[in-house]
């Protein structure tokens, strides 16, 4: 049994984790996706051989996960996001019953049984709006960083009403609110609350059940975690290394076909 | 003379009717952030243009999204009708009007007389409105003035296979990243703008003549698209742009003549055109107001 690289490339982030031969995560990365997927699959893959001190040839499965998937050279496998954010989910939450994925141009619902496998999944990823996306834009047109977001949001006083739906319609609401004069904080409070109310019209329909974990690029953003868990009326399983369940997922489905092969 | 003026989400037009119905003064301001203020310097801009001042302009309406900041204007008439009626105007055969402006895209099918019979609006999402070219242009660097007539000398348009605006600028990027020609590029924007607005024209029918309003229909490459689409050519001419505001003028001519032919002596003409002054007695609400919005 040898190493698996698990890859998944995101709209807007690569990422990478690692397994070594006995089983166990030994290294991940993280890689801007940009315009050329190879580019940055590659720049992954040498960043997590780097930190486990072994050779990209050494590596004996990639499973590649993610919009990009079809894109990597060296993979052996692709898997969908879908199936692999539910295993990924699993495998850091082992109570999951219900994995929703914020990433930068999707945004999905699993609900998953024990082992990880899908029983149902909504997703969204025909527009903009309740996807990271949004709050790229949002950040664009108040000219401020993206991590800045959340934290300014939760200091909102009175959040402001955001009405439009489509993201680029409400770049434009947002314009109108700061010649409004309406701080920052309570636009970009009444931002979040826009995307995470898409976020669930699309989760309920499929009635979550048992605990719920959340997945991809969102999960570093508090407020939108924060305003999430208001508009389901439930907590969240976070932790930082929620955003590399896809590719965590995809590394131990790798590994499980790996072991079937050699079997 | 009457008065209409149009605030679109991104510009704002004014038109000043004479007596005849003649065109004789008209003006085109981007609407920014101070909408009020927006509608005060189109239809002052307008004054200038025809020469004349605002104690001469018997009637304003006031349409489009920003209708109700005209804090100047008489009444407001929904742009629907305004389209209708001023494309009607300016090209007596249309039967089929494809307004698309900044943010929201219309298709409206009308009868011989300009009235509206049924309509059909996207005003909910960016695709196929003016804001998903301007998307286009910005992500690609380029004048919104230069896409329509680069996208003409394409040879390969590419397939757009996104819906959402935002989601096309990063299929933009990743064609010019592989090298795809600009026109090309753009011309697969366009098709795709067409795609959207045709599909919108198909719901209400579509019925020749068919005009094309709005600031898009400025655009070449956007009319070229059309045309590719339907088998023929939008009506579209230097006017199309301020085909809502000649609506409106025209809604504002109509008042004025509906109330002299019912005489000076009833009041319910007046009172029927809601909180603001009626035709007998049109100065006092014809400055521009202060700032104060509704």
């Amino acid at each position: 049994m040898g190493w698996v690289l698990g890859l998944d490339l995101g709209a807007r982030t690569t990422k990478a984790v690692l397994i070594d031969p006995a089983g166990l995560e030994s290294a991940r990365a993280a890689e801007t996706t940009g315009v050329f997927f190879q580019r940055a699959s590659d720049a992954a893959r040498a960043r997590c051989c780097e930190s486990a001190g072994i050779a990209p040839a050494e590596i004996e499965y990639v499973a590649a996960t993610g919009y990009g998937r079809y894109q990597v050279p060296f993979r052996q496998v692709q898997i969908t996001e879908i199936t692999c954010h539910a295993r990924g989910a699993v495998a850091l939450f082992p109570r999951t019953g219900t994995v929703i994925d914020g990433g930068a141009q999707t945004t999905r619902c699993m609900k998953v049984a024990p082992n990880g496998r899908v029983r149902a999944f909504r997703q969204n990823d025909k527009c903009a709006s309740g996807s990271g996306r949004f709050l790229e834009r949002v950040a664009k047109a108040l000219e401020l960083e993206l991590a800045d977001l959340g934290p300014r949001a939760l200091r909102a006083g009175d959040p402001c009403e955001i009405s439009s739906i489509c993201a680029v319609l409400a770049e434009s609401e947002v314009i109108n609110l700061v010649s409004q004069e309406k701080p920052t904080d309570d636009i970009l409070a009444g931002a979040h609350h826009a995307i995470t109310g898409r976020v669930a019209a699309l989760v309920k329909p499929l009635k979550p059940e048992g605990e719920i974990t959340l997945t991809g690029g969102c999960v570093h953003n508090p407020a939108f975690v924060r305003s999430l868990e208001a508009a389901l009326g439930a907590p969240l399983n976070v932790s930082p290394g929620n955003e590399y369940a896809g590719a965590l997922g995809a590394a131990l489905l790798g590994r499980y076909r790996l072991m079937r092969v050699a079997a | 003379m009457v008065a209409g003026v149009d605030v679109g989400s991104t510009q704002t037009k004014a038109i000043l009717l004479d007596e005849g119905r003649a065109i004789v003064g008209r003006a085109l301001t981007d609407t920014g952030a101070h909408v009020v203020r927006a509608a005060e310097r189109a239809f002052e801009t307008a004054l200038a243009d025809a020469g004349v001042d605002a104690h001469d302009i018997g009637y304003v309406i006031g349409t489009g999204y920003g209708r109700y900041k005209v804090t100047f204007g008489d009444d407001q008439v929904t742009e629907i009708s305004c389209h209708a009626k001023g494309a009607s105007f300016v090209f007596p055969g249309t039967r089929t009007v494809l307004d698309i402006g900044g943010q929201d895209t219309k298709a409206i099918r009308i009868d011989a007389r300009g009235e509206v019979l049924d309509f059909c609006m996207n005003d909910k999402c960016a695709a196929g409105t003016g804001r998903f070219l301007t998307a286009a242009a910005d992500v690609m660097e380029l004048s919104i003035d230069d896409i329509g007539p680069l996208s003409l000398e394409a040879q390969r348009p590419i397939q757009i296979s996104n819906v959402c605006t935002v989601f096309v600028e990063t299929e933009i990027l990743s064609h010019v990243a592989r090298g795809r020609k600009l026109p090309d590029v753009l011309a697969g924007v366009h098709r795709a703008i067409a795609r959207r607005a045709v599909g919108l024209v198909r719901r209400v029918g579509l019925e020749p003549e068919y005009t094309f309003t709005g600031g898009v229909s400025r655009n070449p490459g956007m009319r070229h698209a059309l045309e590719e689409r339907l088998g023929t050519a939008p009506n579209a001419s230097e006017e199309s742009h301020y085909v809502g505001a000649i609506g409106a003028a025209l809604f504002a001519w109509e008042r004025v003549h509906a109330g002299a032919a019912a005489g000076a002596s009833s009041a319910t003409a007046a009172a029927g055109a809601g909180d603001a002054a009626g035709p007998g007695a049109p100065e006092p609400s014809h400055r521009p107001a202060s700032n104060a919005s509704p």
